[in-house]
């Protein structure tokens, strides 16, 4: 019996591409924000450094990156998300949503594994959120 | 034609196809499917003998009471317990530890004793004593485990103190499916002073269990696993450690005799039954254990050694592949963790999934034995009566593919 074909779409093309070529892993050496969280559902945790032009006050984010123990969906979306934000002011990129991500993704994404989509997007949010109260870490 | 071909028809859900593929469920661990027979016996039940039981004078009262007591000798006689007093009803394993913490631990132990647990448990034998513990400044103690899956039971002269109480532990591994034993451990903890619970979840569905031979004082496990309704458990506990104990949970059924100030409790096990019980559960899990005794424990033991055996090397080629736990096909039952290089567990159950083939995949419950095992999680394979060669042949094939696409990809990419 041959069953091969089916798994070669599993996640898409662009999730697989940004899990094994991914874009924006790393970290940045003077974040103005940093934010780590998990996901309780399945213990995966990603963390989401911001830098913003003109230092914690400015109003452009210059560079985002990230690093996790996750999944493929999940560093996708952390990758994609990291993309659509840069060189974006804050307003705009804080209106980047869950939809948006799933866009990006163009994979047919379980009810199961929507939190894998959403763990980047809550962390980024949250480390835009730290610049806002001024406490950075 | 092995066990597994010989049985497949009596499990209806396995004409099922997922995507286009025939269904192959290796999550047994997790939930086990259902025989016809089960499921004939809650159909037939609700169509013909649904009632409460215990108060009710009319004809299908007396019938659900007599089924619903008739499961309860069932078990009593399948785990090879004395008395029916000593088989209580639960929704579950869990339910059935939490109620030896809320009852019999809660009345034994106090400040300063230690409970000793192992490094392998499901969080449903750790957290009830952690939340114990934080009440009654318990200490938690565990025996260690080797690099290949078995308790480190020298370790045990030196853990097991005057302040134990309590030893609890699984039979098996629900990540390792390490067969532990347990009669040697009770015995050193019962010389040492200490009662023994055993998280049976794992072992009932795989091996005969004997209780009054283990000795233990406390024995749990669930229905669902052994092929029976969800919804329904056991507590084994010993007669002369039951008896002295007050319920858990206030409510019918578990009184004697009630007064505005003041009640008397029931006899055992009814005390520990608060409420309806889980009526049609016991009718189905009696016509699941019923099912096992049919088929018998020497042809079930044969098919899954030969499961395990074949199924190790054949996962063991799967190129990035590690495999957790005794090689030895004898240590174990048929419940097989690993992880493909730079891919995350759900990520490779996934890919198996778009393949029709069903596993598990994350920390089952078992943090402490992932933290120790190195991972954040692992994918499980486990197998059960239906399970043939075949299955495994797929699940191997699916390995393989998944590899092709993911693997050695970014999986710890690094925050801790």
């Amino acid at each position: 019996m041959c069953y091969g074909h089916r798994v070669a779409t599993l996640y898409g093309d662009v999730i697989l591409d940004r899990f094994k070529h991914p874009r924006y892993l790393g970290e940045l050496d003077a974040p103005d924000a940093t934010y780590e969280d998990v996901n309780p559902l399945c213990g995966d945790r990603i963390r989401v450094e911001v830098r913003l032009h003109g230092g914690r006050n400015g109003a452009e984010i210059e560079a985002v990156r990230y690093r996790g123990d996750a999944c493929a969906i999940a560093l996708a979306s952390a990758d994609l998300l990291a993309e659509m934000v840069e060189g974006r002011s804050t307003r705009e990129a804080e209106r980047v949503d869950r939809d948006a991500l799933l866009g990006a993704l163009q994979a047919e994404i379980r009810p199961s594994r929507l939190r894998c989509v959403t763990l980047p997007l809550d962390v980024f949010r949250a480390a835009l959120a730290r610049l806002r109260t001024g406490n950075p870490r | 034609m092995t066990l597994g071909e010989r049985v497949r028809d009596d499990f209806p859900i396995l004409r099922r196809t997922i995507g286009g593929y025939p269904l192959v469920y290796l999550d047994s661990a997790a939930t086990a499917q259902k025989p016809r027979a089960v499921l004939d016996a809650l159909r037939a039940f609700y169509e013909r003998s649904n009632a409460n039981v215990h108060r009710s004078i009319h004809t299908l009262g007396e019938e659900a009471t007599a089924l619903f007591e008739a499961a309860r000798d069932r078990v009593r006689a399948f785990i090879g317990a004395r008395f029916r007093e000593e088989i209580v009803f639960t929704k579950g394993t869990t339910e059935a530890v939490n109620l030896v913490a809320f009852t019999w631990a809660r009345r034994a132990l106090q400040e300063g004793d230690e409970i000793l647990l192992t490094e392998m448990e499901h969080h449903s034998n750790l957290v009830p004593w952690l939340l114990l513990a934080r009440e009654r400044r318990l200490r938690l103690r565990q025996i260690p485990i080797t690099d290949d899956g078995r308790l480190d039971l020298p370790a045990l002269d030196r853990l097991l103190t005057r302040r134990t109480r309590l030893v609890a532990l699984t039979h098996v591994s629900n990540v390792l499916g390490t067969v532990n034993p347990v009669a040697e451990i009770v015995e050193r903890a019962q010389a040492a002073g200490a009662r023994v619970l055993v998280d049976g979840a794992q072992a009932v569905p795989h091996l005969p269990v004997d209780v009054a031979a283990l000795g233990v004082d406390f024995y749990a496990f669930s229905g669902h696993k052994v092929g029976g309704p969800t919804g329904i458990g056991v507590l084994y506990g010993r007669r002369e450690v039951l008896e002295p104990l007050e319920p858990a949970f206030g409510g019918s059924e578990i009184i004697k005799e009630v007064w505005l100030d003041h009640v008397t409790w029931n006899d055992l096990p009814w005390r520990f039954e608060p409420g309806t019980p889980p009526i049609a559960q016991a009718v189905g899990l009696d016509a699941a254990l019923a099912y096992l005794e049919g088929l018998g424990w020497e042809a079930i033991r044969a098919h899954e050694a030969d499961l395990t055996r074949e199924a190790l090397p054949r996962l063991a080629e799967v190129e990035d592949l590690t495999l957790y736990g005794s090689r030895d096909p004898e240590a174990r039952v048929g419940v097989v963790s690993f992880n493909l290089a730079g891919v995350h567990p759900h990520d490779l159950a996934a890919a198996l999934d778009a393949e029709g083939i069903a596993v598990r995949a994350g920390h089952h419950c078992a943090q402490p034995l992932m933290r120790r095992l190195g991972v954040l999680g692992t994918t499980r394979a486990s197998f059960y009566l239906h399970t043939t060669i075949d299955d495994i042949e797929r699940l191997g094939a699916g390995l393989r593919r998944a590899h092709e696409i993911l693997g050695l990809g970014r999986l710890r990419s690094g925050v801790r």
